[in-house]
């Protein structure tokens, strides 16, 4: 089925198969208008491609900057973004959500 | 997470097998729980709500942030009979988000051109469900009236514990349904979970009424798991 070979884990595992190193990040809390449910996904390469989203754009470039210190040390972090945050502001979650994602090296 | 847990996983989501991915915050570690495996975990009364739910979230045990992440498989509606209520039916479905297939051995009412784009088999249930089984995750609406194509696909919906059976039918075509179901060998309680006439009573009339009625109370089922 398409969507499943979509899903953003099923990208992220064929990535890490060909040899890709892998970050992945999930949405653990909301609160407000957040864009995407908790437990979605973005997966992003070591070239900076990425599949699926956490916040359906606000977030993801933040997000994906990040991801390549995490893939570099292999430390998970806990970003938060919200509107009382001058960089969520910037990033652009204008929305009046705030979400926080955990981001982690695919070992 | 390493990639054995994540492969786990994915093989999990394949196989339509529920599983919860049981994340720590702190050192991102992470363990892949299937159903089977819930009554001997530790985290047991969360995860079965994580199952129940199919919600995500965080929950914090001795002194750790954990975590869960409910794969649901999703859900499928398996409808039998390409009738005029179907042909409601299978759109609405599918906006609801429910992936729709309809099954019919008689190749006048399983035509494209009654169907559109819905995907369609005209063939028999028994041999057509022999691809994609039916599942927990699975409803199944079977509206043709007639033995010959109903009974075979119910008994097996019932035997796998679809979340969802409804049989279109009076009451009196219902109960001939249910002499025969109990003659070849179903109990009462397994009978007992078909949908009877079909759908919520609201007094529907047209074909489109009766299938807004069936969606409704298929939904229902799927989420709050009436028996």
């Amino acid at each position: 089925m398409d969507t499943q070979t979509e899903h953003p884990l099923a990208i992220a595992e064929a990535w890490a198969e060909a040899g890709r190193q892998v970050a992945i990040a999930t949405v653990i809390e909301t609160w407000g208008s957040a864009p995407r449910p908790v437990g979605s996904h973005l997966v992003i390469d070591d070239q900076g491609d990425f599949a699926g989203s956490v916040s359906g754009g606000c977030v993801e470039g933040a997000v994906i900057s990040e991801a390549a210190e995490v893939i570099a040390t292999g430390t998970p972090r806990m970003l938060e973004f919200g509107v009382a945050d001058a960089v969520a502001w910037q990033v652009g979650l204008s929305c009046g959500g705030r979400i926080r994602v955990f981001l982690e090296r695919l070992g | 997470m390493d990639r054995a847990t994540l492969s786990a996983l994915n093989a999990a989501r394949r196989a339509r097998m529920a599983a919860v991915l049981v994340s720590d915050l702190d050192s991102g570690a992470a363990r892949v729980v299937t159903e089977d495996a819930v009554a001997d975990d530790p985290l047991a009364e969360a995860l079965r709500a994580a199952f129940a739910s199919g919600k995500a979230g965080v929950v914090a045990t001795a002194g750790q942030r954990v975590f869960l992440n409910p794969h649901l498989p999703p859900a499928r509606l398996v409808i039998i009979g390409a009738v005029h209520i179907s042909q409601a039916l299978a759109p609405m479905a599918r906006q609801a988000g429910l992936d729709v297939t309809i099954i019919d051995p008689r190749t006048a009412f399983a035509t494209p051109a009654r169907f559109g784009a819905e995907r369609l088999i005209a063939d028999w249930p028994e041999d057509a469900l022999q691809d994609a089984p039916l599942d927990r995750w699975t409803a199944l609406a079977a509206l043709t009236h007639d033995p010959k194509i109903d009974d075979a696909p119910l008994v097996a919906a019932l035997r796998a514990g679809c979340f969802y059976v409804g049989a279109l039918g009076s009451r009196k075509t219902h109960a001939a349904r249910l002499d025969r179901l109990h003659a070849a060998g179903l109990t009462g309680a397994e009978t007992g979970r078909i949908c009877a006439p079909i759908g919520l009573d609201i007094g529907a009339a047209s074909p489109a009424e009766i299938a807004v009625a069936t969606l409704a109370q298929l939904i229902a089922h799927l989420r709050r798991r009436a028996p």
